[in-house]
């Protein structure tokens, strides 16, 4: 397990800038909002936690496509299948290392994007910590559905379409817990679900992978 | 030992073959043969667990490879048509990476050795190889994989040049000579003392 995500890491240091692709959209389509919604720090303040986490989403979903089509287009998919370890332990540190690297930061600059909407100082570490517990979930998910259009042709859409809707509950209750905070409601409720979502996704989700891995690979 | 019984393939709504069955023992090798599209690959990603049959079943050692999973997996060796390297990373970072999946403990000396004999520069990225040596930097794992019984090799002998194809040729024959089982598609003579064919 330990030498996938090695592996991982290392080819997404010598390919830095696909890396920095996902984070700049992020940047980009987070600070698109507040130049279209115009400079009402009310207005902006209400919408934050919410565009704030679907373009989290949208980023975390762009990077998709790249989890496992590269080693099947050049077989280290076939020494996966065919390694010592079990298949779920693989899925796990791919999905693992896909999280270091598209969803990390993302937790690590969204306190500071959230700065163009005018968020209340007590909510940065909030919205850090619901991204935190709320990113490895959708790379969780988005690994099977990475696995399951692999090789299918317009895989990028269909994945999407798979993909998206299963994001939903942790985009209801990532933005969710930003906003009760901010209403002062606390907001831990929704981080304890979402740290739920995260456990069930970490228990189950790797060997779905698996299987789809295995399907679609035949 | 390596067992097949009956295997039907089908591939797109066309059928391969049907009702093969082989038995592969210590120190034998097979080539498999045939024309293009007839089979081979199929056969060979059957045999080592990747693709499942239409019909018939692979065993190890009397038992179903599909019940023993990770287990059979340890005692394969599997290079497939495409050679399993990564662009991005150097030849030593990818037969380190490859053996460690494979469940090898192998030491950097041995990685070193298995990569000079095989004439693969490791130090460089793999992007910057060319077909033929990216090729090695593959078979190079070979060289480090005594411990598996079975290697199942889909057409090893492409792109290679006379020199790193008589390398390939002398480790199929001493891991023959030690009672291993090699199994390998191609379509012409390579020159292998095969102790089976099967022409698909």
């Amino acid at each position: 397990m330990r030498v996938v995500v090695w592996r991982e890491l290392l080819v997404a240091m010598r390919r830095r800038s696909d890396v920095g692709t996902v984070l700049l959209f992020f940047v980009i389509v987070v600070s698109l909002f507040p130049l279209g919604i115009g400079a009402d720090p009310d207005k902006l303040r209400v919408l934050a936690p919410g565009i704030i986490w679907v373009a989290a989403l949208l980023s975390s979903m762009l990077s998709l496509g790249r989890l496992f089509a590269a080693d099947y287009a050049d077989g280290t998919l076939e020494q996966m299948l065919l390694g010592a370890a079990p298949l779920g332990a693989t899925a796990a540190a791919k999905a693992f290392a896909h999280w270091l690297v598209s969803g990390l930061p993302l937790v690590a600059i969204a306190p500071l994007l959230a700065l163009q909407y005018d968020l209340p100082a007590g909510l940065y570490g909030m919205l850090a910590l619901s991204l935190l517990l709320g990113t490895p979930v959708l790379s969780l998910i988005g690994g099977i559905g990475a696995a399951l259009t692999l090789g299918v042709r317009g895989g990028g859409v269909l994945l999407a379409l798979l993909v998206l809707p299963l994001y939903v509950p942790v985009l209801v209750m990532g933005a969710g817990s930003v906003e009760m905070a901010s209403a002062g409601l606390g907001g831990q409720g929704q981080l304890l679900i979402l740290g739920a979502m995260l456990i069930v996704a970490a228990a189950f989700a790797p060997w779905a992978t698996a299987a789809a891995l295995r399907i679609s690979s035949e | 030992m390596l067992e097949a019984h009956g295997l039907d393939c089908e591939r797109g709504g066309r059928t391969l073959f049907r009702g093969l069955s082989l038995a592969l023992g210590p120190g034998e090798t097979l080539r498999i043969g045939g024309a293009n599209g007839s089979g081979k690959t199929s056969l060979l990603r059957i045999l080592c667990g990747l693709l499942t049959p239409a019909a018939g079943e692979v065993r190890w050692n009397g038992a179903r490879i599909q019940s023993l999973r990770e287990e059979y997996a340890r005692n394969i060796v599997y290079l497939g048509h495409a050679p399993a390297v990564k662009d991005e990373l150097t030849g030593a970072e990818n037969l380190r990476a490859a053996c460690a999946l494979a469940g090898l403990a192998v030491s950097a000396g041995q990685l070193r050795e298995a990569l000079a004999h095989f004439g693969v520069p490791g130090d460089k990225a793999v992007r910057q190889l060319s077909q033929g040596q990216r090729r090695r930097a593959a078979l190079a794992r070979l060289a480090v994989s005594w411990a598996a019984p079975v290697w199942l090799l889909d057409e090893p002998f492409t792109a290679l040049d006379a020199g790193a194809a008589q390398l390939t040729r002398t480790l199929l024959g001493e891991h023959a000579q030690r009672g291993g089982s090699v199994v390998y598609t191609t379509h012409q003579d390579a020159g292998l003392h095969d102790s089976r064919v099967i022409e698909l």
